[in-house]
């Protein structure tokens, strides 16, 4: 059974439906609302693998269904459906983990007096996320980017009472903007030289050869060919969205959310968009390859971005004592990589990874509202500690996804899908910088995992809110069992010996043998030391002796104090910015304040004044001429108005009513009369 | 297909009449507006439905809003319906229903042309020409009229000379 | 009974919808907003017509519509402004004690 590229819409809008189910819901509707948004995901979900199971009947076909929005005289805005195997396994990561998270949020939620809100927020999230996944025209993928901008900012916002929350939301809604406005620009230029915005459109779409020929032939200022400006303001909203470096500021803050927001939009899914993003437009990315005479090339300062991101996370995430805030820096560590891979031209290896990320990073996230929740809202870690006896089910799980995150060998997806970028990064020509990013971020994020794990599961509690902990509901553990299954299992689709993901995604055959497994043997030995290495050295620091009190200092504060202490301030970029780009607004206002107050305000009174003095001239004409004939006038009119006045209970109803009983008698008469 | 978007406009906009909450009632209107718009579409005028929700529910909805929380009474002060206002919701709803009855019964009456077929097709390029041509003139005195009732507007909400900034007098 | 039928009748509705609010509400922002809906009726027919009427081309249905929507989002700015004049000068937005301009 396959869903057909017509009905495709259905995935989206069922979650749709679900929100605006819980929108008209009263507050104590909370079994509906969540019953509703549970169901509505899970019927997605199915349809999703219904339609990945068509797609890959022929993953090389881009199958799509185009219809036009409105009419315009000279052609039609065009909105379009398109199938094929990355949006099918993207849509079935989305609603799986999703359905998952819901599940989870049951238990997490419980106690909170906004629960059919926040269900209603989760589906007008997941709506927008799927909706982002179908679109076959970047105007229908860039109103769901937005929606989704506006459910992540809901949903951070969620607890707004707290100060650090509303903060929190608006700063990641104007950084993300920032990005967006790029791609607008990006989306208008494409939208000016291509004549179209559809993806795919029997030879007419903006990634289909003949458009991106035209594209790559013309050139903009300083020699950059037209497809290279295009994709690279197309880049700015998917920097914004997925965290890269120099927008990555939002995303630690919006670990204020909710975890299960957390983990379902700040780890798997939305930032996961921008990844989306640049792989689904790689054609028209890497359009201008095959120029040699252009100062550089859209994929290069991709790929630059991402080592830069990956690299500045993993040292950031040394320092972090919030457990969600390590696991937030990871995450821009991560999404780091897949830029990275985007970059260096392996966009099957940049989504395995994506794929991978967000069940790990998901089981990682809800593992950590588990410990929360127990914890009673404890989150920092220096509070935390010996959780592995009185939390057992969330501590395995937990250090299941921690090993793969830190892509400990063979067994855990992470290891395969880092694999798989680094051998990318290996082979690229332009500049080595990307690989070495890369290793150093695969020792770093070994250690941090090691730290975290140890710091918060090992040692003894160091608060009473840890020594009083209890182990979660089955509504919350069992989510965790499946995730951290799919974190294991999920990467032996994608192993060199069989890359059964890639070669789906990219339409090309399967060539798969045993011999391929250990490929590229050297460089799997380095990252394989260099996660030894940094597990070891993790393990040696916080593990073998555990802290002792939540006051006590770190051992690599201890021995860098001014390293750490920039590190944990996370180098001081928002500040950077503050003094920056908020003075410049902050100036720009000033200015804008004294045009308005200066220029046009003496202008408007100018005018006022010319009117003034027209007043003048013709009052001395009317005080001398025409006022004696007027009051003999006036004095007839005072005494009928007079008269009138009676009928003024000054009562605006009775008008009213008077209007209305008025018709209704004319209408009687004509109706009586007959209407001449 | 037209009694569905008969409910969606006429439900929530009865409910919005009834509602105490000034907030909820606006917020159902939206919805009301939000029908008509569908409406709109449906009958084919692509462009009233937009209109309609870029003015109604995107803009005058929000000056109702507005008007509602700056004119934001302490609850104890809204008085209770009195034997008055019961008495005036009585006549209210007689006098609508004897003027819907009359309409009503003159559309009944009325010999009207049966289904017409396909909707008609008007293009925003016809619908632009038309604007400027034809009706050019009717336009400019849109215009001047929105000008002037955007000044009325700030004149009467403005705060008078001797008030304090804070609206308190 | 024809669609165009069912349309007048759902304006018919609406309008009186809007008329009994109107006249039974007292505050001033709800008569104001059942005035709104009954202008919302009249916008109604005029699409009714133009879509069933003998010359949907001419589109001066249509035009009158917009014109329509300027003008009451015009009275809706002065009105609400008023609103806010009324109350800033008796504290309620009662319409029934707001009886000062009677002759």
């Amino acid at each position: 059974m396959t869903l057909s590229v017509q009905h495709l819409w259905l995935i989206p809008a069922l979650p749709l439906a679900a929100a605006a189910v819980g929108a008209v819901l009263p507050r104590s509707g909370r079994v509906p609302a969540a019953s509703a948004a549970i169901a509505a995901m899970g019927a997605a979900f199915v349809l999703s693998c219904l339609a990945l199971n068509g797609a890959l009947a022929d993953p090389a076909r881009h199958a799509v269904h185009n219809f036009a929005w409105f009419d315009l005289g000279h052609g039609a805005v065009m909105l379009g459906w398109l199938l094929d195997p990355l949006t099918a396994f993207m849509c079935v990561m989305v609603t799986f983990v999703g359905l998952l998270i819901f599940v989870f949020s049951l238990g997490y939620m419980r106690d909170d007096p906004h629960f059919a809100r926040f269900f209603c927020f989760l589906s007008l999230f997941a709506a927008a996320m799927l909706g982002l996944l179908v679109a076959n025209s970047l105007l229908l993928l860039f109103i769901c980017w937005e929606l989704v901008g506006l459910a992540s900012y809901l949903l951070i916002g969620f607890w707004f009472h707290r100060p650090a929350a509303a903060a929190a939301a608006k700063k990641a809604f104007l950084t993300t903007r920032l990005g967006d406005l790029g791609f607008l620009l990006g989306l208008l230029w494409l939208y000016d030289s291509a004549g179209s915005l559809l993806f795919y459109d029997a030879g007419r779409g903006v990634l289909e050869s003949g458009v991106l020929a035209g594209l790559t032939a013309q050139t903009v200022a300083g020699g950059l060919a037209l497809s290279t400006a295009i994709g690279l303001l197309l880049f700015c909203g998917a920097v914004g969205k997925s965290g890269q470096f120099p927008l990555h500021v939002w995303l630690p803050d919006a670990m204020e959310g909710p975890t299960p927001v957390s983990a379902l939009i700040h780890a798997a899914t939305m930032v996961a968009a921008g990844v989306f993003l640049v792989a689904r437009l790689y054609p028209l990315m890497a359009a201008d390859q095959a120029l040699a005479a252009v100062p550089v090339h859209a994929l290069t300062v991709v790929a630059l971005i991402g080592a830069v991101t990956a690299l500045l996370g993993a040292v950031i995430a040394v320092a972090q004592d919030d457990i969600k805030r390590v696991l937030a820096f990871s995450t821009v560590s991560q999404l780091g990589y897949m830029m990275l891979a985007l970059g260096v031209g392996a966009w099957t290896a940049a989504i395995f990874h994506l794929l991978t990320h967000a069940f790990f990073k998901a089981l990682l996230f809800l593992g950590a509202g588990s410990v929360i929740h127990a914890a009673h809202h404890e989150q920092d870690i220096r509070r935390l500690g010996g959780l592995r006896t009185r939390l057992p089910a969330t501590y395995r799980t937990f250090v299941i996804g921690m090993m793969a995150l830190a892509g400990v060998p063979f067994l855990f997806s992470g290891f395969w899908s880092k694999e798989a970028i680094l051998h990318a990064a290996h082979g690229w020509t332009v500049s080595p910088l990307p690989l070495w990013a890369g290793l150093a971020a695969v020792a770093l994020t070994a250690f941090y995992m090691t730290r975290l794990v140890a710091e918060t599961f090992f040692g003894s509690p160091r608060s009473p809110a840890a020594a009083h902990a209890e182990e979660s509901p089955a509504v919350m553990r069992i989510p965790l069992v499946l995730l951290a299954g799919c974190a294991i299992l999920l990467g032996f689709l994608g192993t060199p010996a069989w890359p059964w993901l890639q070669a789906r995604l990219a339409g090309a055959p399967l060539h798969g043998s045993l011999e391929h497994l250990f490929e590229g043997g050297g460089l799997m030995l380095l990252s394989i030391a260099l996660v030894g290495a940094g597990i070891g050295l993790g393990w040696r620091f916080y593990g073998r002796r555990p802290r002792a009190s939540a006051a006590a200092a770190d051992p690599l504060a201890a021995a860098s104090p001014t390293l750490m202490a920039a590190l944990a301030a996370r180098l001081g970029c928002d500040e950077f910015y503050a003094a920056t780009v908020g003075r410049l607004h902050a100036l720009a206002a000033a200015v804008a304040d004294g045009l308005d107050r200066w220029v046009l305000g003496a202008a408007v009174s100018g005018v006022g004044l010319l009117g003034q003095f027209g007043g003048v001239v013709s009052r001395e004409n009317d005080e001398g001429a025409l006022n004696g004939g007027f009051d003999a006038a006036g004095a007839g009119l005072r005494g009928a108005g007079r008269s009138y006045a009676r009928a003024q209970t000054g009562r605006v109803h009775g008008y009213l009513r008077a209007l209305a009983v008025a018709f209704v008698v004319l209408g009687l008469v004509l109706l009586a009369g007959g209407v001449p | 297909m037209i009694l569905l978007l008969a409910l969606l406009i006429l439900v929530p906009a009865a409910a919005a009449m009834l509602r105490r909450n000034l907030v909820h009632s606006a917020l159902l209107l939206v919805l009301s507006w939000a029908g008509l718009a569908a409406f709109y579409l449906w009958s084919g005028a692509e462009f009233v439905a937009f209109a309609q929700v870029l003015v109604y529910v995107g803009a005058v909805s929000m000056v109702v809003l507005f008007a509602v929380l700056l004119t934001r009474q302490n609850p104890d002060r809204a008085a209770p319906p009195d034997a008055a206002a019961r008495l005036r919701a009585g006549a209210a709803v007689l006098t609508a229903a004897a003027v819907g009855a009359v309409i009503g019964h003159a559309i009944l009456a009325t010999p009207l042309p049966a289904a017409a077929g396909a909707p008609p097709v008007l293009t925003v390029r016809q619908l632009g020409l038309e604007l400027m041509g034809r009706h050019a003139g009717s336009l400019l005195v849109i215009g001047a009229l929105l000008t002037v009732a955007l000044l009325g507007a700030v004149v009467l909400a403005a705060a008078e000379p001797g008030e304090k900034p804070g609206g308190k007098p | 009974m024809s669609p165009l039928h069912l349309c007048l009748l759902l304006s018919t509705g609406l309008f009186c919808i809007g008329l009994a609010g109107a006249l039974s509400r007292s505050n001033a922002i709800l008569v104001l907003l059942g005035i709104e809906l009954m202008l919302n009726a009249a916008n109604l027919n005029f699409i009714a017509f133009w879509r069933y009427g003998p010359a949907p081309s001419a589109g001066a249905g249509v035009v009158f519509v917009i014109f329509t929507i300027a003008v009451a989002a015009a009275e809706a700015a002065v009105g609400l402004a008023l609103v806010i004049a009324l109350h800033r000068h008796r504290r309620n937005l009662r319409l029934p004690e707001a009886t000062r301009l009677k002759g």
